[in-house]
């Protein structure tokens, strides 16, 4: 295999295991058990799966891009594909 | 001149001197610098100017009225309008921005070699840019109309005028440094209230906190459990469970995911930074900014809800678990008189988002929902008198309702006016390349020089404005449901297209072109539907609810599907044709990695 498809297919699994996340907290925590986590109170008085749906989702959805584009960084210059 | 509209016209004017200021400082003299600011806008920046871009008069205005009345189940907006943002930094922005071209279609035609792809890809984005800017339209107005109680249409005008500015002169670059000031405004402008609101109700500065926390009233109760228990006692649904059905909530999440992700105006936001990391990073940025306001929104919606209903309500405490045994009522009968209104109630009255019917005649108003039980002195079932709440009340009387001063009523009009002004600027610009560079310069004439293209691009926006400027003065009566047809469109046609053009080598022309077709036709099939064609009253083929819909979809969720269609019908269909000829197999192994993108500076 070319550097060029390693580096794709390293690419690719970040993405998946990026968005395995993204759907967890949103679709997952956030809709399709919301009602299961309503039972557990964080944070104060936040049932746990409204908050995931109206506050956490979003916080974990501005970390994995920060963490996407790190580790893409690190990807691009293992690679050699960086642009500096 | 009241104290109230002196802070407004100093607030708002000062903004406006502002916009203008940076309209002249930044002036484009190439297609380059009114295309894409001339690729040299920092990432944090135009993360900054993508926040603005994309928090509208919607968002800003409506979105917290929208939580404050549906609780739960308004959480699909919030996942939805932020979720986008990671199909984007991970599936689309960095490689669009390593092909470094000016426009969305540019891509779709380059990639599927083929011109007829490009004009699919620049009516949709027409379509779905132009309705979108009919609502930012309104917005102006509206903010004009109350806050410095100058005619609709006087607003709209010095709206518009504003926009011409900083937008045909200065084109991107000019919107982009006018998004940065406006989205400092506007933030601000969302956020000071929120803070003075969540400290009255709770003593907690954050707003995002709050929410969570414990009554400041020495009740003993945390926020929510309050509004559930009394809302509920008040016969209104609970605040924090889910009502509609869970497969819709799923799909209209997934379709303003895919949506937020293809609206090309978010996308073009990108093509303006200088590398590809920037273009990642800037991303998360933008998330960043827009996640302020949206995990402020909740708060600001909860809080305004209770305190809508203690200005009501003489003793908003919900029942003890022993009188709601008992079959207790809650008691209404001391609830606020009408002969002692407080003066935002009347000030709002006039404005008709707000308006309160005494039906029993006890010259007291009472706000209950529909499952309520309790009687009056004659003992008649008691009724909700609050005949119309409009939820942009949630937002706009805000401050007045807690008493906060004017200088924060005067800054949530001018912050309202950048959100609207803000967007509006970014949609027009993605209209106007679409037609100055993917019409005239793609396909009528090729041969025009950088200069010729930028006088057409100037004029195409004036057009652009002058159209934008119509439909809002004259809004077409289907101006509230085209917000789905504008996701719909995005998520069916655009965001499948451009993924299956960077991770889908083996897409073809056909493929790609059956499959936007497909995409885009079943999902406008669905929703005109139910709603009519092309919204037009009395011709829909179904009544539009929950019993006709196929499977119980909505047709504001639809787009999921008709995205899943798209790519279904393009994978199978370029199964059976010939592949993509070998240079455009390079240009996608080219996208594909990062090395190389300053060249495309030059273009």
């Amino acid at each position: 295999m070319s550097d060029a498809q390693k580096y794709w297919q390293a690419n690719i699994r970040l993405v998946i295991g990026c968005l395995i996340v993204w759907f967890a907290v949103s679709f997952g925590a956030g809709i399709l058990f919301v009602h299961q986590l309503n039972t557990i109170k964080f944070l104060g008085g936040y049932p746990l799966g409204f908050w995931f749906a109206q506050q956490g989702s979003i916080y974990t959805f501005v970390v994995l891009i920060f963490f996407y584009a790190w580790r893409m960084n690190q990807l691009d210059k293992k690679f050699n594909v960086s642009e500096d | 001149m009241t104290n109230l509209q002196m802070w407004t016209y100093a607030v708002v004017g000062t903004t406006f001197a502002l916009y203008i200021f940076i309209a002249i400082k930044a002036r484009a003299s190439t297609t380059g610098e009114f295309y894409v600011a001339g690729k040299g806008v920092h990432p944090v920046l135009n993360g900054m100017a993508t926040g603005a871009d994309w928090m509208s008069a919607a968002s800003f205005i409506s979105m917290a009225g929208l939580i404050a009345f549906k609780g739960y189940d308004a959480s699909v907006y919030l996942m939805g309008w932020t979720g986008g943002y990671c199909l984007l930094a991970m599936l689309l922005a960095p490689y669009l921005r390593k092909y470094g071209k000016f426009t969305v279609p540019e891509f779709i035609g380059d990639r599927f070699y083929s011109q007829t792809a490009r004009v699919v890809a620049v009516i949709c984005l027409i379509v779905a840019s132009l309705t979108y800017v009919i609502g930012q339209m309104k917005g102006i107005g509206v903010a004009f109309s109350r806050f410095l109680e100058i005619p609709f249409n006087y607003g709209l005008f010095l709206g518009m005028g504003i926009v011409f500015i900083y937008a045909v002169l200065g084109g991107m670059k000019g919107v982009t440094y006018t998004q940065i000031a406006q989205y400092c405004v506007l933030i601000f402008a969302y956020t000071v209230p929120a803070i003075f609101i969540s400290l009255q109700l709770t003593g907690v500065a954050l707003p995002q906190l709050g929410l969570g926390s414990m009554m400041a009233d020495g009740s003993g109760m945390h926020l929510l459990d309050k509004m559930d228990k009394t809302l509920l006692d008040l016969g209104f649904n609970a605040y924090t469970t889910q009502k509609g059905s869970t497969l819709n909530m799923f799909l209209l999440t997934m379709s303003l995911m895919i949506g937020t992700a293809g609206l090309p105006h978010v996308i073009t936001r990108f093509f303006t930074v200088p590398k590809v990391k920037d273009a990642r990073s800037s991303a998360g940025w933008a998330l960043v900014f827009i996640a302020i306001l949206y995990t402020t929104a909740p708060g600001v919606g909860a809080m305004a809800r209770l305190n809508l209903i203690n200005t009501i309500q003489a003793d908003s405490a919900p029942l003890t678990d022993v009188q709601r045994e008992a079959g207790d009522i809650i008691d209404t009968s001391q609830n606020l008189k009408i002969d002692a209104l407080p003066a935002w109630f009347t000030n709002w009255e006039k404005t008709g988002l707000l308006k309160y019917e005494d039906k029993n005649g006890d010259g007291r108003i009472q706000y209950v929902g529909k499952n309520f039980k309790g009687v009056d002195a004659n003992g008649d079932l008691i009724v909700n008198e609050m005949t119309k709440v409009d939820r942009d009340i949630m937002v706009l009387a805000n401050p007045e309702i807690a008493q906060l001063p004017n200088w924060v009523i005067a800054l949530v009009a001018a912050g309202g006016i950048a959100a609207a002004l803000s967007t509006a600027a970014g949609l027009l610009l993605a209209i106007s390349s679409a037609i100055s560079h993917d019409i005239v310069k793609g396909i009528i004439a090729k041969d025009i020089d950088d200069k010729t293209e930028l006088m057409a691009g100037r004029i195409a926006m004036a057009g652009a404005i002058c159209v934008a400027g119509y439909l809002g003065l004259h809004p077409p009566g289907f101006a509230a449901q085209v917000v789905a047809l504008a996701f719909g469109l995005a998520a069916s046609s655009i965001f499948p297209a451009l993924m299956m053009g960077i991770f889908a080598k083996r897409v073809n022309n056909v493929g790609a072109v059956l499959g936007m077709l497909a995409g885009l036709g079943t999902t406008l099939v669905y929703i005109f539907w139910f709603k009519g064609w092309f919204f037009i009253p009395g011709t829909a083929m179904a009544a539009d609810n929950a019993s006709n819909w196929i499977l119980g979809i909505s047709p504001g969720s639809f787009g999921a599907v008709g995205a899943l269609i798209n790519f279904v019908v393009a994978i199978t269909v370029s199964s059976f044709t010939a592949p993509p000829p070998e240079h455009i197999q390079h240009l996608v192994e080219d996208i594909r990695i990062p090395m190389g993108s300053k060249d495309a500076v030059d273009h």
